[in-house]
Formats: C-alpha cells, structure tokens, sequence
C-alpha cells in the first residue's frame, strides 16, 4: 500500500490527495480471451484520472473492474485502505462509486427529473409502507431527494428539460442526464465511460467543463474513459494508457505526450 | 413646456419610491424568480431590507457619490437590487448587455470610468479581467453565483451575499449616511446610464435622470392602466432601455411584480407559468411563437386542423372589433364565446397569454398577419414607437385605435414634429439629459428648445393623428432615376414571411433595387423535413434550389406589393442572393438590439453586391466569422445569384 497522507499539487494549483483506490496486478480474461492483463495503477483523492486507448484496448473492461462490474481473475483492488471482496454493482454503488455509460443507460421514458432522482435511490431508507401512503419518512426523504436533484439540474443547465422525456432529447443532452443522474448520489468516486463519445466541438467543451466544475465544486474524484486525446490532455492530471490490455504509460499528460510506446500504438506500430 | 419641478409626495428617486412600495404595498410580491424548480418570492418590504443590506454593504467598501457600477448579467432580481443600491448611494448604475464580448464591455466601463462591477457569474468575471489593465479606474467585482469562481484571487472580487452580510453588519454604523445620501437624491440626479447599442459607430451613454425615467413611468403606466396586482416578466436585457423603464421605473411607480425566468432557455415555460398581465416583446419573439403554432398545427389530427382554422376564421372577422369596442352582432358573439371555449382560450394558454390584459411590441415593424393573429385570439397586442433618447415613450397606441401599420399618438406630455425632410423630432419630460462625455453629440441631437432628433423619416396619418415610419432617415436615399429608394420598407414586406429571417436591400443611387436574404432555419428547416429534403448544413439549405425558388417566389410576391406604392415602387428587388450564413452580432453585422448595420455589410461582402449587379450568374466568396468564444474561422460559398420578376411601373402607368 502507498502511503495514504501522500499527495501532491497540480500545475494550477489543485491539492491532490491520498490514494482511494489502487488497482494492483489486475488480469481479466473472457475464456481464452485476456481482456486486462497485469495492469497496476492507482487514482488519488480529488484527482482527473483518465484511462486512454486505442480500440479494443480494454478500457471499458477496466472501467468494468473498478465498478464491480466483472471480478478479475487475478489481482486485488483496494478501496480506501481496505481489499475489496467480490462485490455485486449495487454494493459497489453504496460504497460511493458513480457511473455513467459509453452507450446511455437512462430510462427512456421517463422524464429527466425521473431518471435524476433514480440516482438518489442508495440514499433512500424509508420502508415500503410509508412510501405507499408517502407519510413521514418517505415524505421528508423525497423532498430532500428532490432538492438535490434540483441542485444537480441547476448545476448542468438543464431546466429547460427537467420535464421532458428522455427519449425526445438529443445524444449531448441525455450524457449530460447521464452524469446528472450519477452526481445526485453524491458519489466520492466518479466514473465516466467516454463522456464525449459521438459529441461534437461545441458539445465535448460543455462536457469537458462540466467534469471540471464537478471535480472543482464537489471535489469528486473522477475516473474516466476517453479516446479523444485532446481533451484528456486537457482535462486530466493524471492518465493512464493501455493497448491491447496492457499498460503502457502511466503519468501527467505531458509525460505521457512524449513516450514512446503511447506514440506507437496511437499512430499504428506492427505489434509482434 | 408644463414640467412638474418635484416629484408627486417627494417621490423624487427609485430609492423614494421603494420605500413608499415598502410601506404601502409591504406584503404583496414585488419580485419572484425560478430557482431550484420551485418560483421563490420577495414582498416589497423583504425587498427593500434586502436592497438595504446591499446599499450598506456598498457603503462600506468605499463606494462614493457619482461612482459609475456596470451591472452585467441575465434578469435576476439581485441584480435589479444591485441597480437600486447603487442609486442609494449616490452612484449610477451602468447595465451592460450581458453577451457583449470583452472589447466592447472594455470601451463602455473605460469611457464612464466603472470603478465597480456586479456581475452575474464567472464568464463575465472572466471576461471583465481579460479586459482589465485597460480599465485604470476598475476596483472590484462583486459576483452573484460562486461557481467556479472559488479558487479566483479575492483580491478585487467580492460575492454578492458577503457584501450584503458586510451592510447588515454594519448597519448601525452606516444607516446614517445612507438615509443622508438618499435624501440628498433629487429629481435631476442621474437615474440611471445605459448606453445605446450605436448601428454606427462607439455607443453612447444616454444619461437619464429621476425626472425623466419616473415622468415617464407614471404618464405611460397611467395611460394603460397598470395595476399595483400586474405580473410582468422580465426576460430581455437589462441593458436595455425598454427593460429599465418596464421592470425598474413603472415597477416601483405602479407597485407590481417583476418575475424573473430560470434560465434563458426556460423562458416560454415560465411565461406560462406566470402568466403575465402585461407582457412586451419584440416581433421576433410573436413571429417565432406563431411559426411553432403553425409547425404543430400541421402535425396535428384532421379534426384539431379543421377545428383550429374554422375558428381562426372567425377569430380573425371579430376578435379586432371586440377588442376595440365596436359593434359585433349577436351571432358572432356567440361564435367567437365556442371559439374561446375551444380554441383561443387553451391556445392562449399554451402561450403564456391568458392573463394578458396589456401587450406591447415595438422595435421593428410586425408583419400584419402576426399582428392580427394575436388580437384575434383577444390578446391587447398595441405598439409604441420609443428610443432610449426618450426614455422609451414617444408614441403609442391607445386601446381602440390599433393597426399594424402605425405606431400610434405621441404618448402623454410628448410633442411631435416632422421636418422638411420628412425626420420625426419630439419633445417631452423623458428627454435624456446629455451623452455621458459627448457634448457634441449631445448638441448634434437635441436643440436649445429640447427638441431631439429621431433620425427615422415618418408622417402623421392627417385624419387619425397616428404616426407611421418609414425608414431610418438616413438610410432613405435616392435611386439613379431620383425616386425615392427606402430598404427598410421593402426588408420588412420581406422579412413577414415565415421562411425569411433577415432582408437587406440594397440601391441607394443605383439604377435598381437588391436584395441580400437570411433564412429562417427553423421554418425551412421543417419545410425541408416534411418535403423529403435532406441537407447538412445551414449553408447547403440556404443553397438548395426548392429553397431559392420558395424565396424568389416570395420576393416577386413583394415586389408586387411594393409597385402598388407610388412613391416607392423604384424599390422592386431586380436580383437578390440567400447567404450561406446568418447575419450575426458577433460579427458586427447586426447591433445588440439585432438591428441591420448596412455599412459595414455593404463592406464585407462587397464581392456579392458586386456580383449582384454585374449580371454574373454565381459568386464565389469567402467569409470570415466569430464563434461564441471569440476564435475566428472562415466560412467559403458558391451562392446563386437569382433574378426576380418585376413589374413595370411605366408601363403600368402607361395602360392606365
């Protein structure tokens, strides 16, 4: 284990924090397939920590481990100081870990203040019975839910469809309900699956904006997936870089920019 | 001129008036705003203690008398406060149009010498510190929403809340001094500064002072009636002198509630959640909401289409007369109560206008077909004819004499006259003062006697006494032949049809008229959808042929309307092009108020005018623009170049 009090300052000045969770010597197969294969790294508290990546480089499968979501077969992850059992999604969610999906995950049918107050769902104690009649408990919980819920959708600009169905919206907005759904839990971890897949310029600089002011405001730790370079460079403090399962950078953007193995697999080397 | 030398019951000042609101009025709502979902309220005594703390708060950092604050932001009541503190103690509040870029926010604050600033959030934070070392008198910001902003130097920045913790704090300290510096406040102490968006050349800071801006507030709020339980909502720019004298001067003269929508994006919402009583808006605004009503109309069921257009018959024959008192048989009344029953009344609902007992549009002329559809549907839809120069008022028009063609009679206390030249002057309480710094503006544009200069080109209709413009007067010239050539006449026959979004003719001293088009892209845009139409681009829509040949159809239609005028049937558009790209503030084309700037158009696309009238079939053209960021990029076109069919006057006149 690292030494948790250990920490460091980004170049603009941010204080970056101890270790939340450490991934050490993870290796994920399908069958014959090996998805992962041996990666170590770990994301500190506060920290923009990007996994970056060709295709099929396993990202989202790593993505996968830190969320619960498949158990490597080999290597352990460490949460807040402690080893992580094998855990279902939902427990993993309890714990503080957010997500939002590469292909949206929303309900399309219901409104966007529906799918927003989904995400306060591990926060809601009250029993059946008085959610039934909606007295006492249920009643307070909801209108507390309801006001963070309205905080959120202050906080990404999106009144104007607080009541539309989510199915109406364009590509760019239902991401953006996406990662509206995933901060109304309150999360201390932040996962991204490729927040600005499929965006245009105008889009990629909303959201690159918004998981700035989400990390400054919240001071959440975000973990995210992306394979347009330029705005990881960008945004994060720290990344990570994996072709074909394994890692084969790790460091600052900078760092990162000028090694040779990144600039490989990025513009195409023959792999052996 | 008869001129009240003090204001009615010492109520001299905005800062007067808010605390007679305060006493007279303590409980009822005199602002509300959408936030967090849910609309929150102020009363009129709430309001005053928070307006107070604010003053207090000013005080204590050091804000002197005469001190310039830029107020810079969306409609917020913090920041209407802001405007009122700031006269409490003696400044004068300088609203900026809060989508200015950083350059001209730079020429406003260095030319009245701001030392302070509210500002709403972080982008105007930042665009104010972009500009700042050329701004030697700046101090400090003042910030309303935190966000982003906490890792900023606190140096020169200072948030909203903080200050006003700051005047409660000391309030026991610095009451005095406010109550002396608001008694000191008298019917010829600038009111407020707000400088015009200038089609030519820098803007220029319009002085108004209390005389001016509560004259005219309590001539033309009595004029309409305006109550103390009115609802208005306030969504255009603060800037704006129209916003100043709605919101601020017949706000705090009447007593009623100014609402403040969540977020611009959420303002037909909340229109309709408030459901204002008295309601103003630019065409624009009825144009757009007529073309959405129109688009779900088409997608409605049979019955809801027959329905709609069987009673919008009706509507049209007797909404008007009912509206202006005039007879209307037993039959038709009965016909128009079902229609309201079915359609109006849900319609004016889905609208936001079921309460509207006063609306008001002004700023361009309105197409007469958008005009008569909302009087149809009952709404009390009138125009007025104003200028920041006048604190807005110089004419309107009374309930029972509306047409869409006039802007109606001089407003109370206002004096009209028409020069040789055909330029409508006025006289009246709400002259501005002076141009701040600009005595020769100032001279250049009101005389000795207070007579000012509009600089658009009317006449007084003889029998009704209405006033109807023209043109801007300069923009009147003459073509080669020497008759009378006036763009905006025709821009504007051109500018009612849905599909067209922008006109600008050109022909002063040439030998024919014509014309540059901007389409409307979302009323092409759904023609294109419901036509099979594919395109990619606002530039490959603009460019598509079916659209070329809607739009030339479309000028050809006008140019027959035009040539029914006799004095100005020279102006038929010959030819005309459709941009490939929408004349846009940010590229200087149109100012702030989305007024066209024809110099600077005929400047920049020089090749196309060129073009235009050489007879050449297509231009090719490249064409630089400015993104909402500021970066530039370039855009590069082949546009068409069409000819329109016209008719000839002569011989018309001939066969006569």
């Amino acid at each position: 284990m690292l030494d948790q009090s250990e920490g460091y300052v980004t170049s603009d000045g941010r204080k970056i924090g101890g270790v939340v969770m450490e991934m050490k010597n993870i290796t994920l197969r399908f069958g014959g397939v090996v998805a992962i294969k041996d990666i170590s790294f770990d994301i500190r508290e506060g920290e923009i920590r990007a996994i970056i990546g060709p295709n099929g480089a396993g990202k989202s499968s790593m993505l996968n481990v830190i969320s619960g979501f498949y158990n490597p077969q080999e290597g352990e992850v460490w949460y807040r100081g402690s080893l992580r059992p094998p855990m279902k999604p939902y427990q993993v969610a309890r714990q503080g870990i957010a997500r939002t999906f590469q292909n949206i995950a929303l309900f399309e049918g219901m409104t966007v203040l529906d799918n927003v107050m989904t995400g306060r769902l591990t926060k809601m104690n009250s029993g059946m019975f008085s959610q039934a009649i909606w007295k006492g408990r249920a009643e307070a919980e909801e209108t507390e839910n309801r006001e963070k819920a309205e905080r959120i959708i202050d906080f990404l600009e999106i009144q104007s469809i607080r009541k539309t169905p989510v199915a109406r919206l364009p590509y760019g907005l239902k991401k953006r309900v996406e990662l509206a759904r995933a901060l109304v839990s309150e999360p201390s971890l932040l996962l991204l699956d490729e927040p600005m897949a499929g965006m245009n310029v105008e889009e990629k600089e909303d959201m690159s904006r918004f998981i700035l002011d989400v990390n400054d405001e919240f001071g959440t730790t975000i973990a995210l997936i992306e394979h347009d370079m330029g705005v990881v460079m960008d945004l994060s403090d720290r990344v990570v870089v994996m072709d074909y399962g394994k890692k084969i950078g790790d460091g600052t953007p900078d760092e990162v920019r000028r090694n040779q193995d990144v600039i490989d697999a990025y513009l195409g080397v023959a792999h052996d | 001129m008869a001129q009240t030398q003090s204001g009615v019951g010492g109520l001299v000042s905005i800062p007067a008036l808010l605390n007679r609101n305060a006493s007279e009025f303590a409980g009822s709502p005199a602002y509300r705003e959408k936030e967090f979902g849910i609309w929150q309220t102020w009363t009129w005594s709430q309001t005053r203690d928070e307006i107070e703390a604010l003053a207090l708060g000013l005080l204590d950092m050091g804000v002197a008398e005469g001190d310039f604050v830029a107020v810079i932001g969306r409609n917020r009541p913090y920041l209407y406060w802001s405007m009122v503190a700031v006269q409490m103690v003696g400044g004068v509040p300088v609203p900026l149009y809060q989508d200015s870029v950083a350059e001209e926010m730079a020429y406003v604050m260095g030319h009245c010498g701001a030392k302070l600033a509210v500002v709403a959030d972080q982008e105007q934070v930042d665009k104010i510190l972009e500009v700042n070392d050329q701004l030697p008198d700046f101090q400090r910001m003042i910030y309303l929403d935190p966000r982003g902003l906490r890792k900023y130097d606190h140096e020169h920045l200072e948030q909203f809340s903080k200050v006003q913790d700051r005047g409660r704090a000391a309030r026991d300290r610095l009451k005095a001094e406010l109550d002396a510096r608001i008694a000191r406040l008298d019917y010829d102490s600038t009111c407020v500064m707000l400088y015009t968006s200038g089609t030519t050349g820098k803007p220029k800071g319009v002085v108004l002072s209390n005389r001016n801006v509560i004259e005219t507030a309590r001539s033309s709020s009595e004029f309409d009636h305006l109550r103390p339980d009115d609802d208005i909502l306030a969504y255009l720019p603060m800037a704006w002198v129209g916003d100043f004298i709605f919101s601020v001067g017949q706000a705090y003269w009447t007593g009623f509630c100014v609402n403040c929508p969540e977020s611009p994006d959420t303002m037909m919402t909340d229109l309709r959640e408030i459901g204002p009583t008295y309601y103003f808006a630019p065409p624009r605004v009825f144009e757009t909401q007529l073309t959405n009503v129109m688009i779900r109309m088409e997608d409605a069921g049979r019955f809801k289409q027959w329905l709609f257009h069987t009673f919008m018959k009706v509507a049209r024959e007797v909404g008007p007369k009912l509206l202006d008192g005039k007879p209307v048989g037993f039959l038709d009344r009965v016909r128009y109560k079902l229609g309201d029953l079915a359609v109006y009344g849900p319609l004016k609902n889905t609208l936001g206008f079921s309460r509207v007992r006063v609306g008001y549009t002004a700023g361009e002329a309105i197409g007469p077909d958008i005009f008569d559809f909302y009087r149809a549907l009952g709404i009390n839809l009138k125009q007025l004819y104003g200028q920041t120069e006048a604190t807005v008022f110089i004419t309107a028009q009374p309930d029972g004499q509306v047409r869409s063609d006039t802007v109606g009679v001089p407003s109370p206390g206002v004096e009209l006259r028409i020069a040789e030249n055909g330029e409508v002057f006025y006289r009246s309480p709400g002259v501005f003062v002076e141009y701040y710094k600009n005595a020769e503006s100032t001279a250049g544009t009101k005389d000795a006697e207070g007579w000012v200069a509009t600089g658009d080109a009317g006449f007084i209709e003889p029998d009704t006494g209405h006033l109807r413009i023209i043109d801007r007067a300069k923009d009147v010239g003459q073509m080669a032949d020497g008759s009378l050539f006036a763009p905006k006449y025709v821009e504007n026959k051109l500018k009612f049809y849905p599909n067209i979004l922008e006109a600008v003719v050109f022909g002063n001293n040439r030998t024919e008229c014509t014309a540059f088009i901007n389409i409307d892209l979302t009323a092409v845009g759904n023609w294109a959808e419901r036509n099979n139409i594919a395109y990619s681009s606002y530039q490959e829509l603009a460019g598509h042929p079916q659209v070329m040949d809607a739009i030339q159809r479309h000028v050809e239609e006008v140019n027959l309307s035009v040539a029914e005028d006799e004095m100005l049937s020279g102006c038929q558009v010959h030819r005309f092009v459709v941009l490939h790209k929408e004349l846009d503030a940010d590229d200087g084309e149109l100012t702030r108020t989305r007024k066209v700037r024809r110099r600077i158009i005929e400047e920049k696309y020089a090749d196309i005018i060129a073009a235009l009238y050489d007879g050449s079939p297509r231009v090719s053209t490249v064409t630089e623009v400015t993104y909402e960021d500021g970066r530039k990029g370039a855009i590069k076109a082949t546009l068409e170049v069409r000819d329109a069919a016209t008719v000839a006057v002569a011989r018309k006149m001939a066969a006569e």
